[in-house]
Order: C-alpha cells, then structure tokens, then sequence
C-alpha cells in the first residue's frame, strides 16, 4: 500500500498563522515566532513540517502535585528541626531541598533538544485509528526516559538512548474520510523525581488519507464490453480455462500460473474464456438516489475492494474525475484514494 | 500514566522503609514492628504474584485499631514518643493502600518525616550515615516508579547524582538560612527524658550506676596544656542536706556572694556540654567567670538559667588555687554540721572522739582522712547493700563502695565531730585525646568529694577516695577497679589499638558536634564576620542565598543542558550559513538539499549570488566528495564567517 509519507515544505502547511503576522516584515515575524507566548498562542497552531527540534524557549516546566506536595512537607520539615533544633533535621531538610532543585534541571533536560519528525503513516478506513508514527530522535549523550506523548485520545510512552532514537506510534481516531492531520501533541515527562513536569508541543505536518468505510453490498452486474477485451480471447463458458499470456502488473494473483513460475519460465497468466469480457464500472451517479453522499461513497469503497478481491478490471466514475478499468494494488488505492478526496461539486448537490 | 508500581521498585521503597524506621526500632512497641514488617511482606507479595491488596473497610479497621493500640501504650496521642509510633503506624497502612504512583510518592515523603523524627533520639555521625543511606534508597524508589524502564542500578546511579548534585544547595543553605534560637513553640512533655547524667540528689549506688556509661558528659579544649588528671575536678551541683540516705541539695538561702581569693593565674578553656536535661554546667574548680546565661550561686555551682537541652558550647575559665571563703555565714555553717538523730551511732562516737582529741579542725580532718587510708577501704562499682544505718554500715562492716559511699560516710564523719562539710559532686579528670587535644569526660568520670570549712582556709576540699583507692584519682576509674568487675567498654585501658581507634573517632564525632550538630546563630554569626557581613539580618541572608542558590542552579543547568556537538564541523558551518541566510528571510526548507537551496537563495539574493554558491559547493565538496584538501574546512569557517546576505 502506497500512503502519504510526512508531508515537506510549505505545501503540507495547513495554513499560515492566524493574525496579521503573516503581514509582517519576514524580520519582525521572526523574532515574533521566537517569543514563547506567540508560539503558544498562535505560532504552534501551525503544523511543522520536517524534523522539530525542542529547543529550550518551547519546553516549559512546572511543579506537578507531588512537587508541590514535596515543597510543603520540605517547610514542615524545616519548621520542625528549627523547633526541636535538630542539626540533622536542618541536613536532611536542605539536602531534600537541593535534590528537588537539581532534578528540575533534570526533568527539564530529560525533554529539551529532542527532535521530533513525523513518518509516513498508512492510510485508514473511516471508523478506524490511523496511527501515526512519530520519530524522537537523541542527539546527546545521556539517555532520556520516560517520555510520554499524548493527543487528546491516547498516550504512549518510549525511552531514547543516549544518541539513539525511537519511533512511537500515536493511535488517533479517523471520524472523517479525507485528510487527517495529525493534532497538536503534547511531548512531556516528569523524570527522575516526578516533581516536576517539562512539556512541549509539537504537530508536525503530517496527514494520514482516510478512506470511506466500506459497505458490503454485492458487486454490481458486470457489462459486457467487447472491444476492451485486449487481454482474453472471447468465449462462451464463464471460467473455461483459455490458456496462458505474459504476466502484466494489473493481473490479479489468483491467475498466475504460479506453476509455470516455479518451473522456471517466467511469469504467466492464465487466462480463463468469457471473463476478461466482463468490465466493471463503479459510477456515482448510478446509486440508487435514496443513499447520501457518504453512503454512496461507502458503497463505491466496498465495491473496489470486492471487484479488487474478485480480480475484475474495474474503472471508478465521478462526477469530477474518471479513472478507466484496471487492476491491482496501485489501482485500488488510487480510486480510494480518489473517494476519499471527492468533493461534492454544485452540480452533486 | 498510572501503571501498578513495578515490584523491584517497591523493593527498593520496602528498604527504604526499613532504613527510615531502623533507628525507632529499639522504642516502638513490638506490634507496630510486627505490623510494619507484616505489611511490607503482603504488598510485596501481593505485588509479586498479582494477588489484590487489602480492602478498604479492612484498612480503617486497622486504622481504628492501631489508634486504639497507640493509646493503650502510651496513654496519650501526642506527645514525641505516641506521635512518632502514629506516624509508623500510618506508613505500614498506606503501604497497603499504595496502588498508584501518587500512593508510593506519599509513602516516601512519610519516610522522610520519619527519618527526621529520629533526630529527637540521635544525631550522631551513624545516624547521619544512615540519613544519608536512607535518602539515597527513596530517592532510588522514586526514580524507579518514573521510569519504570529502567534497571534498579541505574536508578541508584541516577539518585546518586542527583544527591550529589544537591550537595552544593544543601551546603549554601546549611551555612546562610538564618538560624533562630529556642524552640518556636512548646516542646511535647517527653522530649527529654533518657538524658543522662548527675541528678538533683545523692544515694548510695546513683553514681556507680552512672560509672556504667560511655556516654560522654562535655569535652573541653584548653588553651594551652590541660592541667594535669588529679587537678580536675569538674564541680557540678552541690548537697547540704543529708536525711541518713540521701544527699539533697537543701533550703539553702543563697548568703552571700560567690567570693575566693584566688592564687596564681587562671586557666582557660571552652566546654562543649551535652544536654542532660538538668541546668547545672560544669567548671573546673573554682569557676573564674561565668558563661552567658548564666551564674554563679554562693557555694560555686554554675548554673544555667534553663535546663541543658541542646549541646551547648561556653568559654570558662578556673583557678586551681584558690581560698574559697564565701558562704561564712553563721547559719550556712550551720546547716553544714546539720545531721539527722539517732544514725550511725559508731561512726558519731569515733568522730566525737576525734573532736575531744584534736586541737583544730584542720586536726579532724588529718585524723579522719588517716582513718580512710589505713581502714583497707575497698573499690568497687558493685557494693554490697547497706542497712539503715548506712555509713555505720560502710565503715565498720562491708568497707568496699564507690565515691558516693566514701564522700557520703566522710562528711557525715565531719558533721558529727562538729567541721561544717558539703558534698560536691561533678566529674572528676578526663581524658585527652592526642588526635585534637579535647578532653573528653565521660559519665563514667562522676565523681563526688567533700568540702570542709576551715576557718581562714574557707571551704577546703578533701577527697576521701583519694585517700582510700589514690588509683581512682590518679589513674583512673579503670586501673582503680579490681579485675573482673564490668567497666564500661571503652574506658578499659589493656588494649591499645582499641585506644588508637577511638581516640579517632571521638575526634570525628566532635568535629561533627562542633561544626554540624553545633552550628548555632552564634556560630553563623562568627562566620559571616569573617566573610565581611559583621550585622547581617535575616533579609542580607535571604539575598545571599538568591544570589548563591541561583548562581549554582544556573550553574548546572549551563553545563546539564550544554547542546550536543555536532560531530561534523562542515555541517555545523553549513547550518550556521542556513541559520544566517534564514535571519535575511530564506530560510531553509526541510526538503531542500544543500544546492537546491543555494540556487534559491541566490536567487532571492542576486547580490550575494556568487558567495552563496560558493560556499555551497565547498560544502558539498567537503561532506560528499572524496578526501578534502588541508584547510578547506578553515575555508569554509572564513567564509561562512564573513557572509552578509
């Protein structure tokens, strides 16, 4: 299956940002881009494209709960060897304290100067969860650990060796056929203590294709139409074998005389009488008119896969674009391809 | 986000748990042990084969048990003993409870209170030691319960960084946090009982007991050489009142100021005094000055004005020499000839029979402490019982007991032949460590002597077990005691390199009382004159830890979060190039390989075209091409250096 590898260069953007930055000097958007509210604000909303390096001005750190929890059992501490006078009281109490500042600086480092890139992603029917293959990338010398991304909908965790790198996948929900841009992640970690917590947020520029969610409705009738019949001599007796040609890439695999292959003489085809006849073509505008546009969709997608699974040559006709019977993996994808994209004309509705 | 904690760090947790709680061991009640211990096998076990953890309903059962049971044993909740056993108690339960990282990071910080609650019991350099260990195995824990990936050792490995890392805050804050004295609000009842040391009266056997422990009483540092053994005799509280049992200190009205005529130049030194609980400090006889917070009653005790609760350090100074002739007043001498009725009838027919013999009192006493060196008086820390008439008893029957027996039989020697006597007690000698020069008393040093008033010689000291076991006095306890009797561990002088050994140690142990355990407001003071704030508040301290904290977090985190290297040094010219070309708005498109982009951007830069395109072909030539000539990399730094767009 061919899907949408990460996509590069301005082109996968969805848009420039919001506001009238885009107006703006390229100068002065540049050092807008740089401060940390407009990225949070309006900047990030954009997704990247290429590999995003967490630089230290987009990875933020707060206490989480336990960090602050910690920092008021550190002041009862405090006050109770002021009190009692306990030396120790005061060691123990400062060394806690000290341990809690470092690992901030931990946990922070544990996230900045990451890369994070997209990887091309398959593509998924409706209803299904594209997942997304993100890449984290180490340059350093230290290991990081623990690091979870989340959506809205999933979390995974990974570790990356010190200058190694790892590849999570990102499960997200595909509701609607089309284009699927991945959403704003969230890239965070509380390592080592769980005091704090560093995040940052990436959305690189990559889209998974989703395709209508197949129906199984039975294939229609085949027409009969004898001038394209290149491939087959004509012949009465539906799946009489006729004999054999050379293999070419539209034929399906169930007609490959795979004997013929293990005997050393190359790819064949077995061709069967009265079946290269028979074209199939899957026309929107032959649905029943009761169905909607999605159902219709759902049904021309059912019926790819079935005429594909079949080995019919099979062509697609919509209203704005016609792909002409052919066969196999390349061909199937295109016409999902082509559903999954289509786009009501005024004329369809 | 929430997984079950994985078993090797509750492990981890379960020994630290065991190490917060080893100190309180010895003090808690036997069940609150058992209950511990107990939990930690069933959460360890539960965690081990899957099985579920106790319900809840079970769980405030406990609770309301255990709380039961708590003050059942102490017959109160708050106070140090009970709060520090609820405090065990609620650990053991919430480990049942912990099924989430929220529950273990809990218990954590409970073993960190735990921790600190064994400072009220001990501060020594073990129990440092043990801080520290315990400190190292939670953090481990809870490195552990963040990254459950990871190797126990490494999760070691990293808590030690991270403690190490934490020791330069930990110093600064030590050092300049400013340092209240006095407790901030009232201390539970409890918090200074099993102090040792002199008490507030004299019975037969109180002292020998003492003579028992190792425990040390002060440490002294004189300027200048110790005086010698015999010489030192450290005066504590003092006893006028005697009820044919027990010494007491009396209804003495304080007479007269603490006056003495001394001879000769006094000696200086500083007492290091661990708390006992007691007011009373301790001086060389006789006391030259007196200490801050402190003073001098008529017969020279020094006291203090609240009871020694936390180790206290004051400079002293004695005169060795000296006619003690305060407290002349006619009724104080008389108090000091006071003696109950119908006791002791042999010991009061020998000492009136000494009074109709001799000429003075000076005679008396030559005559009574002659008595005490001939009668074969015997030295033991074991003696036998005596009978209601106790110094009759000693003198005449069993004739072996310890300093208290001997002072006590000796001044009552005295009263009954009409010389006003007192009983002082305190330590007597010491012992110098040749490691830091300190002398170390230890309560094995108390000691008791008498003190007779001679006219114009004022009140003079006699020592009877001096006369009696002169070993004690000029050896000490250990060459003074037969063979065969039980003395404390460490002051049996027969083995030498024991010797050697704690001499160090205690040398150790009191750098720590004096440097950690000791560092007092007075002590941060002396430590900010010298680093040139003579009056600093308590806001000059809070901006020098800013400034020192902040300077090295930013400190760390300038070397943590250094960026990596790039390996190739033609690449990193070239993204210096990119990031240049990208400041002049070209920046460089992550599809774009390096001469695509030089084309752009010579395209976008029509004047810089040409030094565009150069530097793009030296650097392909230098990352793709083969071997590179010498210097073309310092070519391309010159280049890329001087690039303007």
């Amino acid at each position: 299956m061919r899907g949408d590898g990460a996509v590069r260069g301005p082109a996968g953007r969805a848009g420039a940002p919001r506001g009238s930055a885009s107006a703006l000097s390229p100068r002065l958007q540049a050092l807008l881009e740089r401060s940390q509210a407009y990225r949070l604000f309006a900047g990030l909303r954009a997704p990247e494209a290429g590999a995003i390096f967490l630089a230290q001005r987009r990875v933020y750190i707060l206490p989480t709960r336990h960090g602050v929890v910690f920092g008021l059992a550190l002041v009862l501490m405090l006050i109770g060897s002021i009190n009692y006078q306990l030396s120790l009281g005061y060691v123990l109490t400062f060394l806690l304290a000290g341990t809690g500042l470092v690992s901030m600086l931990h946990t922070y480092r544990n996230l900045a100067h990451l890369y994070v890139s997209a990887a091309r992603v398959d593509p998924v029917f409706v209803g299904d969860q594209a997942r997304f293959r993100l890449h984290l990338e180490n340059p350093n010398a230290y290991d990081r650990t623990a690091l979870w991304l989340r959506t809205g909908e999933s979390a995974v965790a990974a570790d990356v060796g010190a200058r190694g790198s790892a590849t999570v996948q990102l499960p997200v929900a595909a509701p609607r056929r089309g284009y699927l841009q991945l959403p704003r992640v969230t890239v965070e970690t509380r390592f080592p203590l769980a005091l704090f917590r560093a995040w940052s947020y990436v959305q690189p520029a990559v889209r998974a294709l989703v395709y209508p969610r197949p129906d199984d409705a039975p294939l229609p009738p085949a027409q009969l139409i004898p001038d394209t019949g290149a491939a087959v001599s004509a012949g009465i007796g539906a799946d009489d074998f006729a004999g054999l040609r050379p293999y070419q890439p539209t034929d399906s695999p169930r007609h490959i005389a795979w004997k013929s292959v293990a005997r050393g003489n190359g790819m064949l085809t077995k061709v069967f009488a009265g079946r290269g006849a028979e074209e199939l073509w899957l026309d929107l505008a032959a649905l029943p008119p009761a169905l909607d546009l999605e159902q219709k969709l759902s049904r021309l997608a059912g019926w790819v896969l079935h005429a594909e699974r079949e080995g019919y040559a099979y062509g697609l006709r919509l209203p704005d674009k016609t792909l002409s019977p052919a066969h196999g993996p390349a061909h199937r994808d295109d016409c999902l391809k082509a559903l999954a994209l289509h786009e009501p004309g005024p004329a369809a509705r | 986000m929430n997984p079950a904690p994985p078993l090797a760090s509750l492990l981890v947790l379960g020994a630290g748990i065991l190490l917060a709680g080893a100190q309180h061991v010895p003090r808690l009640p036997w069940w609150v042990t058992a209950l511990v211990l107990g939990a930690l096998a069933w959460r360890t076990w539960a965690a081990w084969r899957g099985e579920r953890m106790p319900r809840r309903w079970l769980l405030y059962v406990l609770v309301v048990c255990g709380i039961a049971a708590v003050f059942l044993s102490y017959r109160t909740l708050f106070g140090r003993d009970a709060g520090v056993t609820m405090l065990v108690l609620f650990l053991a339960l919430k480990l049942l409870e912990t099924r989430t990282h929220r529950d273990v990071v809990i218990v954590t910080f409970l073993c960190f209170f735990l921790s600190l609650t064994s400072f009220f019991y001990s501060q020594t350099i073990a129990a440092g030691a043990l801080m520290l260990a315990t400190v190292l195995v939670l953090t481990a824990a809870l490195v552990g319960f963040s990254g459950p990936t990871r190797p126990v050792a490494r999760n070691f490995r990293t808590a030690g960084v991270l403690l190490v890392q934490g020791l330069p805050v930990m110093l600064l804050l030590f050092l300049f946090f400013p340092r209240v004295p006095g407790p901030l609000w009232g201390m539970p009842a409890d918090a200074y009982s099993g102090m040792t040391g002199l008490s507030e009266s004299m019975s037969p056997g109180d002292i020998s007991s003492l003579s028992q422990s190792d425990a040390i009483a002060f440490r002294a540092r004189f300027d200048g050489d110790p005086p010698e053994k015999k010489h030192m005799y450290w005066r504590g509280p003092v006893f006028w009142d005697f009820d044919g049992r027990s010494w007491r200190p009396g209804d003495v009205p304080n007479f007269d100021a603490p006056q003495f005529e001394p001879y000769g130049a006094p000696v200086t030194y500083a007492v290091t005094i661990e708390p006992h609980n007691r007011p009373w400090l301790f001086a060389l006889d006789l006391p030259a000055r007196v200490a801050p917070g402190a003073f001098l009653t008529h017969d020279y005790q020094l006291h203090a004005r609240r009871p020694v609760r936390v180790r206290t350090r004051y400079e002293m100074g004695s005169f060795l020499e000296y006619a003690a002739t305060g407290g002349r007043a006619e009724r104080a001498l008389e108090l000091a000839r006071a003696l109950p009725a119908d006791f002791n009838p042999k010991a009061v027919a020998l000492a009136r029979q000494w009074a109709r013999d001799a000429r003075s009192s000076e005679e008396i006493v030559l005559r009574a402490v002659e008595f005490f060196r001939r009668a074969g008086f015997g030295y033991t820390l074991n003696p036998p019982p005596l009978g209601r008439d106790s110094v009759d008893d000693f003198l005449f029957g069993t004739k072996r007991g310890f300093c208290e027996h001997f002072s006590s039989a000796f001044a009552y020697l005295m009263r009954a032949a009409g010389v006003p006597a007192r009983i002082v007690t305190g330590y007597q000698g010491g012992e110098v460590n040749p490691v830091d020069g300190y002398v170390t008393v230890r309560q094995a040093d108390a000691h008791a002597w008498v003190e007779v008033w001679l006219g114009a010689g004022g009140w003079t000291r006699v020592d009877p077990t001096a006369a009696a076991v002169p070993l004690r006095i000029e050896s000490g306890l250990a060459a003074a005691i037969p063979r065969g009797e039980p003395l404390p561990f460490l002051v049996r002088s027969d083995l030498t390199w024991l010797r050697t050994l704690r001499f160090n140690w205690e040398a150790l142990a009191n750098y720590w009382n004096q440097w950690i355990l000791g560092y007092s407001p007075e002590r941060q003071r002396v430590l900010l004159n010298r680093l040139g704030m003579p009056d600093a508040n308590w806001q000059a301290l809070a901006q020098v830890l800013f400034w020192s904290v902040g300077a090295v977090i930013v400190a760390f985190a300038l070397w943590l979060l250094r960026k990596a290297k790039p390996r190739d040094a033609a690449h990193a010219l070239w993204l210096r190039f990119c990031a240049k070309l990208a400041r002049r708005g070209t920046p460089r498109r992550a599809a774009e390989g390096p001469r695509s982009f030089a084309e752009r951007a010579a395209r976008a830069h029509p004047r810089a075209a040409e030094r565009i395109r150069a530097i793009a072909a030296l650097y392909i030539d230098l990352r793709y091409g083969p071997a590179p000539e010498d210097g073309a990399v310092a070519r391309l730094r010159s280049l890329v250096r001087e690039f303007r767009a």
